[in-house]
């Protein structure tokens, strides 16, 4: 067992924590008091070369990297979380692109997506389908060689900022999850359109609302993989996408603990700082003790997919625990700020409300859960 | 909340605030939370109605109910009223604190102008004095027959709306809790400076903040009861208070337990109510186990104080089990709503935010387990 990153995966790693303290951690308080999505930053990720870690070198990338990838979340989290889940949303929507489109369709979007830094959507979700994904009711139609979209999506992440969307639709209603198919939708095209923007309790600079779609005409050229297959590849999708949640989970606790051991050492109360109680002393050693935890079981699940061995059931399991632990620290680490904690002076205040979202995003704690159970029982 | 054993009188008296909640709160606490608007009108009518002053005695006007029954009653203010229950609860206890320690004169004073709709609140915190309120260093020294109150106070509750507000400040330096007084000010004396608002993660609808006095004269008739007795005073309030806050967050959980039943038996996927998944069945039922189990904590204490037994202990014991289990539940509430949950058109993620504050606010639940812990090992 060699628990030492790559030299790749020490400098990515710097690389992300200067970025995310130069560049993001300045304008969190603008993007907290427009709830705008930071499109300029987003750009710029591209431009450092952040987005390499998912891609390949003839896309502009450096080669995929799982491990890496959970660096970068785990980095820019500490600045905020709206940081990290604006840089994951390529990761589905050009992620999908690069796992199962074509050669025309990969060189058409993907060095247009990473080079230029444009954001891309996709579409699962719908008000009657969360958790039941494939209870969608979103349909296409063959119409020639195009088809026909209809429907709306809810909760789509860079709703109205993205410039491309992949929609999850029903081909064959009578297949169920079997007969969802991915198509790439260009914004422009008539019919399409935006709904409602969410009002949110936290992370709020990351844009969520409703994609609407009317008679949607969509070229034949534009379905992404296999007709049918959808379902399938924006699972296998969710499995990597769940060890990023789980690091923006780690990524919160871990800012969220140096606040806690720097405010500790700072108050003082009846006469000496609260650090010297043992009270306070056993909930860092127990903060710490959850970060640890779950930080190696993320970096193990994100190390099994480098290696392409199996990581459904350890992804689900570091989703889990990952994003539980981010809450509970971010909780306690508020706890020990008392009355300063609870006031938007202070930063845990917002990390409280974005980490929340953690543990209910890319598949409910639940769904994991169900997914862990699954395989645990085959 | 059973039935079973409540008189008439209770169940007309929740039946009233139920339905005043449901028709002045409930529609608006949304948008009042979301903008931070301090909903004046409904709190007024609330006080018209009296649910500040539930266990002011009949001799001073009020309507004199025992603690217990009070208790419910607050339940039900924060579970059906819950964006004006705040206001509510930090005036009923400034107006305890002057039934406790005042003169006879002071308390018909007091109450006079509380029956007729007068804000009230308390102010002890202190930015260096927070659990260790001890340490405060608003100094009131004697002048004639005057006080002069000079100092920065803190998190003040009702504290830029009060007409009138319990100030605690230090009448005999150096002698730490048996050198604090307790004092009446009318808002209006010169002197008193509205400081900062704060701008909070929860309780958006109440009134939060720093108050300055810069040579604040007040008559001597002010000082409730006896001089450098202030700090013995606000340990009894404070057991009255800790019980009144576990009635609090027995109220927020069950509100929570209300709207996320409901849902669940709603909500379908997978084909059917997620109410009918035995996960869901299983989280419902911890909730529902934890919040009454922290209602009984409530009564318990509450009755002791009606026996005029010795109360800290159990009153502690009420504060800590109830706040940690609303926060428990309010999140499991979230949860069970899934993305809906974060969305300000539920009223969920309010009372996820607002369940932090009660395991801060009159005493820490770490200063709880102190009192518990060091009652043990006496």
């Amino acid at each position: 067992m060699d628990f030492r990153l790559t030299e790749d995966q020490e400098s990515i790693r710097e690389l992300a924590a200067k970025f995310a303290k130069e560049v993001c951690a300045p304008e969190v308080e603008t993007i907290e008091a427009e709830h705008r999505f930071p499109i300029e930053t987003f750009r710029k990720f591209s431009e450092v070369g952040l987005y390499s870690v998912n891609f390949d070198e003839e896309y502009g990338g450096i080669g995929k990297d799982a491990l890496a990838e959970v660096i970068v979340v785990e980095e820019l989290t500490k600045a905020s979380l709206s940081h990290a889940a604006a840089f994951q949303i390529n990761r589905a929507c050009a992620g999908l692109i690069d796992e199962v489109g074509s050669p025309e369709q990969k060189a058409k979007y993907l060095p247009w997506m990473i080079e230029n830094g444009i954001p891309g959507s996709v579409c699962i979700t719908e008000s009657g389908a969360g958790s039941d994904a494939a209870s969608m009711r979103t349909m296409a139609v063959r119409d020639g060689d195009d088809w026909i979209l209809n429907g709306t999506k809810c909760f789509i992440t860079g709703a109205g900022v993205s410039e491309l969307y992949i929609v999850c639709a029903q081909t064959d209603r009578e297949l169920g999850a079997k007969g969802i198919t991915l198509f790439i939708v260009d914004p422009s095209t008539p019919g399409f359109s935006i709904g409602k923007i969410e009002n949110k309790m936290g992370l709020v600079g990351s844009q969520t609302g409703e994609v609407i779609l009317q008679d949607v005409r969509v070229p034949g050229e534009n379905v992404l993989g296999e007709v049918g297959k959808g379902f399938k590849y924006v699972m296998a999708n969710l499995d990597g996408a769940r060890i990023g949640t789980a690091a923006q989970g780690l990524g919160t606790a871990e800012a969220a603990l140096d606040l806690a051991i720097k405010y500790s050492k700072e108050r003082v109360q009846f006469g000496r700082p609260i650090s010297k109680f043992q009270g306070i002393q056993w909930y860092l050693a127990e903060m710490a003790t959850k970060v640890d935890s779950a930080k190696w079981m993320i970096y193990h699940a994100a190390w099994l997919k480098n290696e392409g061995l199996p990581f459904s059931k350890e992804a689900a399991m570091a989703k889990l625990y990952g994003t539980t632990i981010g809450r509970e620290v971010v909780n306690t680490a508020l706890q020990i700020h008392g009355g300063y904690g609870y006031m938007k002076d202070y930063p845990l205040e917002r990390m409280y409300r974005d980490v929340r979202i953690t543990e209910i995003y890319e598949g409910t704690s639940e769904i994991q859960k169900v997914v862990i159970a699954g395989q645990l029982l085959r | 909340m059973q039935y079973q054993f409540l008189t008439e009188d209770q169940r007309g008296l929740i039946e009233m605030i139920r339905d005043f909640g449901k028709k002045e709160v409930q529609p608006y606490q949304s948008e009042w939370d979301d903008k931070g608007i301090f909903p004046k009108e409904a709190v007024e009518h609330a006080f018209e109605l009296g649910f500040h002053v539930l266990d002011v005695p009949e001799e001073y006007g009020g309507p004199g109910l025992d603690y217990l029954t009070t208790m419910m009653c607050v339940e039900e203010i924060n579970r059906s009223c819950t964006a004006i229950a705040p206001t509510i609860i930090g005036a009923s206890i400034a107006a305890k604190l002057v039934e406790l320690g005042g003169t006879p004169e002071q308390k018909q004073y007091f109450y006079d102008r509380v029956l007729n709709g007068a804000y009230t609140g308390m102010s002890i915190t202190e930015p260096g004095a927070g659990s260790d309120a001890a340490s405060m260093r608003t100094m009131a020294v004697r002048d004639g027959d005057e006080y002069v109150l000079n100092g920065t106070k803190c998190f003040a509750s009702n504290g830029g709306i009060a007409e009138m507000m319990v100030v605690f400040a230090v009448t005999d330096k150096g002698k730490r809790s048996h050198g604090i007084s307790a004092f009446i000010v009318e808002t209006d004396r010169p002197g008193y400076i509205v400081g900062k608002e704060e701008n909070k993660l929860g309780f958006r609808c109440s009134n939060t903040v720093g108050i300055t006095f810069d040579d604040c004269r007040i008559p001597a008739s002010n000082l409730i009861g006896v001089e450098n007795e202030g700090f013995r005073l606000t340990m009894q309030t404070l057991d009255r208070g800790r019980v009144k806050v576990g009635a609090s967050a027995v109220g927020y959980a069950q509100a929570a337990i209300d709207y996320a039943t409901e849902y669940a038996k709603t909500r379908e996927q997978f084909g059917k109510r997620i109410c009918d998944f035995e996960g869901i069945q299983f989280m419902l039922a911890d909730m529902e186990a934890g919040t009454e189990a922290a209602r009984q904590a409530v009564y318990y204490a509450a009755r002791l104080i009606d026996a005029g037994l010795p109360s800290s202990r159990a009153a502690a014991i009420a504060k800590l089990i109830a706040t940690d289990n609303a926060m428990k539940v309010t999140t499991d509430a979230v949860q069970i709503f899934g993305g809906y949950g974060l969305c300000k058109d539920y009223p969920v993620e309010m009372l996820f935010r607002d369940a932090k504050v009660l395991q801060i606010v009159e005493g820490t639940n770490q200063i709880q387990r102190m009192i518990i812990g060091r009652d043990m090992c006496r």
